[in-house]
């Protein structure tokens, strides 16, 4: 089956940062944690050269960031990750501790996949889980789409596939998960 | 005769550890109870027991050691900026927001709530406030990690509760 799912999570505390991990693990995600947003993104590369222009770009499914943290906070990663073109479609994930709506709505705008509230619990990483992987199977089937395409350009697709919405639609788990998370707040 | 006997005596310890091994089990679980009703802990503490398995039968023990090992750094430090003057309400609402953290991370309910209060004294500039719930918040702090001490010691004595006693 695919390889499992590598989550990046970085957080300033060590209890959180054990937490979480555990609660990936358990997911049976591959986990790697660091302290800070410095840190994040020297693993990603993303602290020096341009990414783009490495050969070794490490493979990341998802990252989860705390809000506060010292130096750089969750949401200054956040934008550092999506100016980043080779990085920008990794979904980030904030945690925070705290309920501001403000806070919110200012990761969800500037492209955070979800929110957070901590302490995070198991069903919420396997929501998350779900929701990454329901992803890659769509990526997969876009994919073998375009190949059917360019070997048979006559036939048409709906013969083989069932009708799946297009790529360019919010994906309604997204929605849903980011309405229900708001719903939930 | 003499093998009836030898598996009577046998039969008895088996017994009687079996009880003492229960006995132990309810005495935990009595415990944990009060935990909650007292208000010491919340939910969050059973979300860390659920992550526990056989490869990590101590997780929440272990993430509990942590935690005792942050807070006394974080005390400390707040101990240290309430002795300026004048009282830097800002470094103290930060210092506590992490205290504050890793309490509710572990389900430590009363020290949190001390926290909120604290950090509500510090939005209001209330240096008085902000004393005396820092004595009271050490108090509960003091309180939550000598029970949480007592638990896991009975918890580990009562051993984890998938080994059954095996007949040889």
């Amino acid at each position: 089956m695919a390889s499992q799912l590598h989550v990046l999570a970085v957080d300033d505390s060590l209890v959180d940062r054990k937490v979480i991990e555990r609660l990936l693990k358990i997911s049976s995600c591959k986990v790697t944690v660091v302290e800070s947003g410095t840190r994040a993104l020297q693993y990603l590369g993303l602290d020096g050269d341009d990414a783009s222009l490495r050969f070794d770009t490490v493979k990341v499914n998802l990252i989860m960031t705390d809000y506060s943290m010292p130096g750089m906070t969750g949401y200054e990663l956040l934008k550092k990750i999506k100016e980043s073109s080779v990085f920008r479609e990794i979904p980030v994930v904030i945690m925070s501790s705290e309920n501001v709506l403000t806070r919110i709505d200012r990761c969800l705008e500037e492209g955070a996949e979800d929110f957070l509230l901590k302490p995070v619990t198991l069903s919420d990483v396997r929501r998350l889980k779900d929701f990454i992987v329901k992803g890659k199977v769509k990526e997969g089937e876009k994919i073998s789409r375009k190949r059917m395409r360019s070997i048979d350009c006559s036939s048409p697709l709906s013969a083989t596939c069932s009708p799946k919405s297009l790529p360019c639609d919010p994906s309604p788990s997204l929605l849903s998960t980011l309405s229900a998370k708001k719903a939930r707040l | 005769m003499h093998s009836n006997s030898f598996h009577c005596s046998l039969s008895l310890s088996l017994y009687s550890s079996t009880m003492d091994r229960a006995h132990s089990r309810r005495h935990v679980a009595s415990m944990k109870q009060s935990l909650f009703d007292q208000g010491y802990l919340d939910e969050q503490f059973i979300q860390l027991e659920e992550l526990q398995d056989e490869a990590n039968p101590n997780f929440v023990e272990e993430i509990v050691t942590l935690y005792y090992r942050d807070s006394s750094r974080l005390i400390s430090n707040l101990e240290n900026t309430l002795e300026r003057k004048p009282l830097d309400f800002n470094k103290l609402d930060t210092i506590m927001h992490q205290f504050k953290g890793s309490s509710s991370s572990i389900g430590a309910k009363k020290v949190k709530a001390e926290c909120t209060l604290f950090r509500e004294y510090c939005s209001a500039g209330n240096a008085e406030g902000c004393r005396r719930s820092f004595q009271q918040m050490k108090k509960e702090y003091a309180a939550l990690r000598k029970k949480l001490e007592t638990y896991f010691h009975l918890a580990r004595q009562a051993g984890p509760l998938e080994t059954a006693f095996r007949p040889k």
